[in-house]
């Protein structure tokens, strides 16, 4: 798909309802969408609950097939899929982090992970499926070992970050860590060659041209050598390292702001995501969603973004999350404070 | 905690007087529900009695808020407040911002985006409680505490004094 040469719009073919209070966030199965398997994703929602939706084969409609809950006692803020997409992992603002097993379709809380203090903001896997880490108002990011017999062991304690933190997310091939918080900042940890002691090897800030106003959320592109990161001061942010020193035995390169996408969103902006063919998306508390592609242009060296499409209007309230799917065909799925999920697909305007 | 309100002297305003509103008895039943100048004074004027949380004066007896700091454009559903903490640095502008917002998501359609903020100048850390007054996810958080609940609750309880 040759996004520059055309016009594209979102077409919602789906607006899914359920969740009885706001909805914070959703996550895609990625072992689905593939060889025949259908697409599968999670939400959860301020009402206390997590739902699995299923697309189904013959129609293509969406269900409802599970709602996880008696087991988280306030939000369910955050979950995410390990990457075979056995496991799904649930955050809470009751302090907790629920490991469910999905065995056919049934789900089973088979671990609860305790140790913050306060609300849990984020979970996020590692690409091996080997760690996990979570963060919180309590101003701390964990990093968790995933054990045989569903036993999780705390391997380390990240402090440096002044203020809660917002999100965390693993870079998609290596074993460094991202997290992003209400202190304006973003910082880099990354661990020694055990995995057992980590620091923080970057803290990008207003100084070196990072956000003047907490950080939402970041994403990455495919191959893991950009990152986008969007905030409350209504701009993203894309940042660059050298990918060839990435892989180099030092294992980190440091990253570099080469682009602000400004003059966009004007209510705080919560949510992006980077697909795999290159399309960012971003959700705000305007109530749109918007899709950047990078100019191909020749000879500009900074690297530099251009709007592909507004949808004004997209949820009735803030949109929180956006997630763009696994799978051969790419849907969009978004999350909104007006309690519903829609499903978008891009299409060329005809 | 016997010991020591922030502000034990406030000065007390009198209410001002409220406008009263214009209603057409013919009013046309299918119109396009609009929230205008006027209606919002009307809401304004249920969170004007809220009360303070240290005094048995509203915070419009206060002048912590009064009608002009209310902002609305009902064409873009946006209303911004911005009150006034009686001291510089009272402790319960955060309560008192709180308590706007909950009173405001109660009573407003929610197509409304709401934005509180205290006075410029009016507070020692300004911008540090702007920030959370408006950070939608702490509120949340905020709200899911029984014990901050209740002193939301309590303080937006209507005074038929």
């Amino acid at each position: 798909m040759e996004l520059l040469d055309g016009r594209f719009e979102l077409k919602e073919i789906a607006k899914l309802e359920g969740h009885t209070d706001r909805v914070w966030s959703l996550a895609w199965n990625p072992a689905t969408g593939v060889g025949g398997i259908p697409l599968v994703f999670a939400s959860c929602s301020g009402d206390k609950t997590v739902r699995i939706w299923e697309q189904s084969p013959s129609s293509g409609s969406w269900n409802c097939k599970a709602v996880l809950e008696e087991t988280h006692t306030r939000t369910v803020r955050s979950c995410a899929w390990s990457p075979n997409g056995k496991l799904l992992a649930t955050a809470s603002f009751d302090a907790t982090t629920a490991i469910w097993e999905n065995t056919g379709g049934d789900y089973e809380c088979v671990s609860t992970l305790e140790g913050h203090e306060n609300e849990i903001k984020s979970v996020a896997w590692n690409a091996s499926g080997s760690l996990l880490a979570t963060c919180s108002r309590d101003r701390t990011v964990w990093i968790w070992e995933v054990l045989p017999g569903n036993e999780y062991e705390c391997v380390s304690v990240l402090q440096g970050h002044t203020q809660d933190v917002k999100m965390v997310q693993w870079h998609p091939t290596m074993d460094l860590l991202f997290s992003c918080s209400y202190d304006n900042t973003v910082k880099v940890w990354a661990g020694d060659d055990d995995n057992d002691d980590w620091h923080c090897v970057q803290t990008l800030d207003e100084s070196n041209n990072g956000h003047s106003s907490t950080v939402w959320a970041l994403s990455f592109n495919a191959t893991g050598d950009k990152m986008v990161s969007c905030s409350d001061d209504l701009t993203l942010k894309i940042w660059e390292t050298d990918e060839t020193k990435l892989h180099s035995e030092a294992g980190y390169s440091p990253w570099r702001h080469t682009c602000t996408l400004s003059g966009y969103h004007d209510r705080t902006i919560f949510s992006v995501h980077w697909s795999r063919n290159g399309i960012i998306a971003s959700g705000a508390a305007d109530d749109a969603i918007r899709l950047f592609v990078e100019n191909q242009e020749k000879g500009i060296d900074r690297s530099s973004f251009q709007l592909l499409f507004k949808k004004e209007k997209a949820h009735s309230m803030d949109v929180n999350s956006v997630q763009w799917s696994p799978g051969e065909k790419v849907l969009l799925a978004s999350a909104s404070d007006d309690g519903t999920i829609r499903i978008w697909e891009l299409v060329p305007i005809s | 905690m016997v010991s020591g309100l922030i502000n034990a002297n406030p000065v007390v305003y009198q209410k001002k007087e409220r406008r009263a509103r214009n209603t057409p008895c013919d009013s046309d039943e299918y119109a396009v529900e609009s929230i205008d100048q006027l209606e919002i004074f009307d809401i304004l004027s249920l969170f004007l009695d809220i009360k303070d949380p240290e005094h048995p004066y509203s915070l419009e007896e206060l002048k912590v808020i009064t009608e002009d700091a209310v902002e609305v454009d009902d064409g873009l559903s946006y209303v911004r407040v911005t009150f006034t903490p009686t001291v510089e640095h009272c402790s319960m502008a955060t309560i008192i911002g709180l308590c706007l917002r909950v009173k405001l998501m109660r009573s407003l359609p929610s197509r409304y985006k709401v934005d509180i903020r205290v006075a410029p100048g009016s507070h020692a850390t300004e911008a540090a409680v702007n920030k959370q007054l408006n950070d939608k996810e702490r509120v949340a958080a905020a709200l899911e505490n029984p014990n901050l609940l209740d002193m939301v609750d309590e303080c937006l309880a209507p005074s038929y004094s």
